[in-house]
């Protein structure tokens, strides 16, 4: 059983729901991005997805995209990522990390030396957000025979045939994507996530995340009823942009919007 | 070659190249434009329209001319031009533009968007939303608002709403970026129009179909004017839209040779370019696999062209197989360069080419004089230089 799969089975006999903040590396600055990822740990995640910084992020939104532009401004790249994954592992031996990017690095890089440099650096789940399951095959073979989990996204347009292809080839969890649109963007419509969430269970028995549109700790509640996980990723990334100038409180406010989130879901 | 050419295959891939590669979000919307696509082309009833559209609107067939006297001037081949220029809106982009938004009518979508780069496409989309009523946006990098404004002005009249682009770098592939999110956003009423021969499948082969029409016409008319098939054929290469079209029909013609001009900017070696082909690797953007302008970390690198239409760092994925495999040529032609084809074309024959097409005059400088004065040569004049205006007085140091 891969890491990911123990956690979310462990996390089952508990009722507890999984709480995955998601971070660009490197953003605001190469050193932030480690003792954040302990911090955040310490505040209740329980998985962490590390943003690998890209120059054309063409799904995310203006928030994030931002956070890759800060990043790429000090050089951060797939390279300098897995090092992070690799430096955190030094004392974190069992809260999973799964990197979360574009493709064109690893093309550049070349399937076989990225699934090694994954597995080497300890990294359990890859999503590559512009390789959908057709395309995928190769990538997600070798990924898998070194025990990294393929994550793969699913849309509120998927249609069910989709998921079962994602379930076929995905592992680890699979990740709804609950809007329309581009990551930050705007208001979540609970009645629609529960519907499509049922749609999604009919055809997958993987765990199912869910993303887009977690704002603060009621939201993160209400998505935590409808899922097994809830991924945060613009809303922390908002606090590090409104703390440039201080990437301390820019912590600090990571790590509390956190953890009323952890407190709202495990209550 | 034996067999006839048949690419792409069903999943969109030339060799190793084009596919799919999209977010999940965007998925079922390539599959219903995929669907339609495939239907329509073989729809008669869509098919005697785009006809009717491509002869009264866009003003098909356009010319092959003759330009005998820069012909003559140069000493070699048989210098033939392909009048994109003459088209409705001024170039070849209508071709595509107008052929999208027919399917767009079909599959009942009220909404345009589209990115644009020197703002042909821009205009010539913002044209086609205007005649079939429906809402327009375009998305245009900040740097070439600035250096395009006529252009800007042109999509605003037609009332299109032009969106300025300011990530990235601001250009050509900063607005495709943008479409993207516009059209992940608004899946359900909006139809995403394409410019050029690149993206997820099936644009690369649709715009290519749409555009075929140039390079049958071509064949065509060299047939009837001088009896047989061109020796060579000149295009200018960005995306390569213009290119594919000529090349798509002649592709089984094995003695015509098909040449793609990239944009060298300041020079290869310079690094300050927008040529994939000559200067750079394989690499997945925007949709597809193919020859792009990528670091070692596999980041993007910006690109370079005095003409804002070629300033791409991708390029379709049906012009990396035709490399791979041998069956075209590319080369590059620099800023200073295009600039000698701009001016020879104006003075030599009276006909001021975009600085985009001027890339394929400059090759044609170069080209011609090798060839023997029997032997034919196609140029792809793929659109005309009025919207330069500004850009060439400013060279020349005048104040319009």
């Amino acid at each position: 059983m891969s890491q990911l799969a123990g956690l979310f089975a462990e996390l089952a006999q508990k009722n507890r729901k999984a709480l995955i903040p998601f971070v660009t590396a490197g953003d605001p600055n190469p050193d932030f991005t480690v003792p954040l990822m302990h911090a955040m740990v310490d505040a209740g995640a329980d998985i962490i997805e590390l943003g690998v910084p890209f120059s054309d992020p063409m799904a995310d939104g203006p928030v994030i995209q931002r956070a890759s532009e800060r990043a790429l401004a000090h050089h951060q790249s797939l390279r300098t990522t897995l090092a992070i994954a690799t430096e955190f592992r030094k004392t974190n031996g069992h809260t999973p990390i799964v990197i979360m990017g574009y493709l064109n690095p690893v093309e550049i890089m070349g399937y076989e030396k990225f699934a090694d440099a994954v597995q080497a650096a300890g990294v359990d789940g890859v999503l590559t957000v512009d390789l959908p399951p057709e395309e995928a095959e190769e990538c997600t073979a070798l990924l898998k025979a070194r025990g990294v989990d393929p994550i793969f996204l699913l849309a509120p347009n998927s249609s069910a045939e989709r998921v079962q292809k994602m379930d076929a080839i995905g592992s680890g969890y699979l990740y709804y994507v609950s809007l329309k649109g581009v990551t930050g963007a705007g208001h979540l419509d609970v009645a629609d996530v529960e519907a499509k969430l049922a749609e999604i269970r009919a055809n997958t028995k993987l765990p199912v995340a869910i993303g887009f549109g977690v704002k603060d700790a009621e939201t993160a509640k209400t998505i935590a009823n409808l899922g097994d996980g809830v991924v945060v990723g613009s809303a922390l990334i908002s606090q590090i942009e409104a703390n440039l100038h201080s990437p301390a409180q820019a912590k600090q406010a990571i790590i509390e919007l956190l953890t009323a989130m952890r407190q709202a879901m495990d209550n | 070659m034996t067999e006839k050419y048949n690419m792409p295959d069903a999943r969109g891939h030339f060799g190793a190249y084009g596919g799919i590669f999209v977010a999940e979000t965007l998925m079922p919307a390539i599959q219903e434009l995929n669907a339609a696509y495939q239907y329509y082309m073989h729809d008669a009833d869509f098919v005697a329209e785009l006809d009717k559209d491509m002869q009264h609107y866009v003003g098909r067939p356009s010319p092959l001319y003759h330009a005998e006297r820069w012909s003559k001037e140069l000493g070699g081949a048989q210098i033939y031009l392909k009048r994109e220029d003459l088209n409705h809106t001024g170039s070849h982009k209508i071709n595509n533009t107008v052929g999208q938004a027919l399917l767009a009518k079909r599959m009942g979508k009220t909404r345009i968007i589209a990115e644009t780069g020197a703002g042909q496409h821009g205009v010539a989309t913002a044209t086609v939303a205007a005649r079939l009523g429906l809402e327009c946006v375009i998305y245009m990098g900040a740097v070439d608002v600035a250096r395009q404004s006529l252009n800007v002005y042109r999509m605003k009249l037609l009332g299109a709403t032009v969106v300025a682009v300011e990530s990235g770098s601001k250009t050509l592939k900063d607005a495709l970026n943008e479409a993207l999110r516009d059209w992940v956003t608004n899946i359900d009423n909006t139809f995403y129009i394409i410019g050029t021969v690149a993206g997820p499948h099936p644009y690369p082969a649709m715009v290519r179909d749409f555009q075929a029409i140039l390079g049958r016409e071509a064949k065509q008319q060299c047939l009837v004017q001088a009896g047989k098939l061109p020796n060579a054929l000149v295009a200018c290469v960005g995306g390569g839209s213009n290119a594919m079209g000529l090349f798509y029909p002649f592709i089984d013609d094995a003695d015509v040779k098909l040449i793609g001009v990239e944009a060298a900017g300041d020079g290869v070696e310079t690094g300050r370019h927008s040529a994939p082909l000559c200067a750079g690797r394989p690499g997945v953007l925007h949709g597809n696999r193919t020859y792009l302008m990528s670091d070692d970390d596999g980041e993007i690198i910006e690109t370079h062209s005095i003409s804002a239409g070629l300033d791409y760092p991708g390029v379709g994925p049906e012009h990396a197989w035709l490399k791979d495999s041998g069956r075209a040529q590319y080369v590059n032609i620099t800023d200073n360069e295009a600039l000698e084809g701009f001016y020879a074309l104006t003075r030599m024959e009276g006909i001021i080419p975009a600085l985009e097409s001027s890339h394929a005059m400059a090759y044609t400088l170069k080209l011609a004089p090798t060839m023997k004065q029997d032997e034919i040569l196609i140029v792809n004049l793929s659109g005309r230089g009025d919207k330069d205006m500004q850009t060439m007085a400013r060279r020349e140091g005048i104040e319009l």
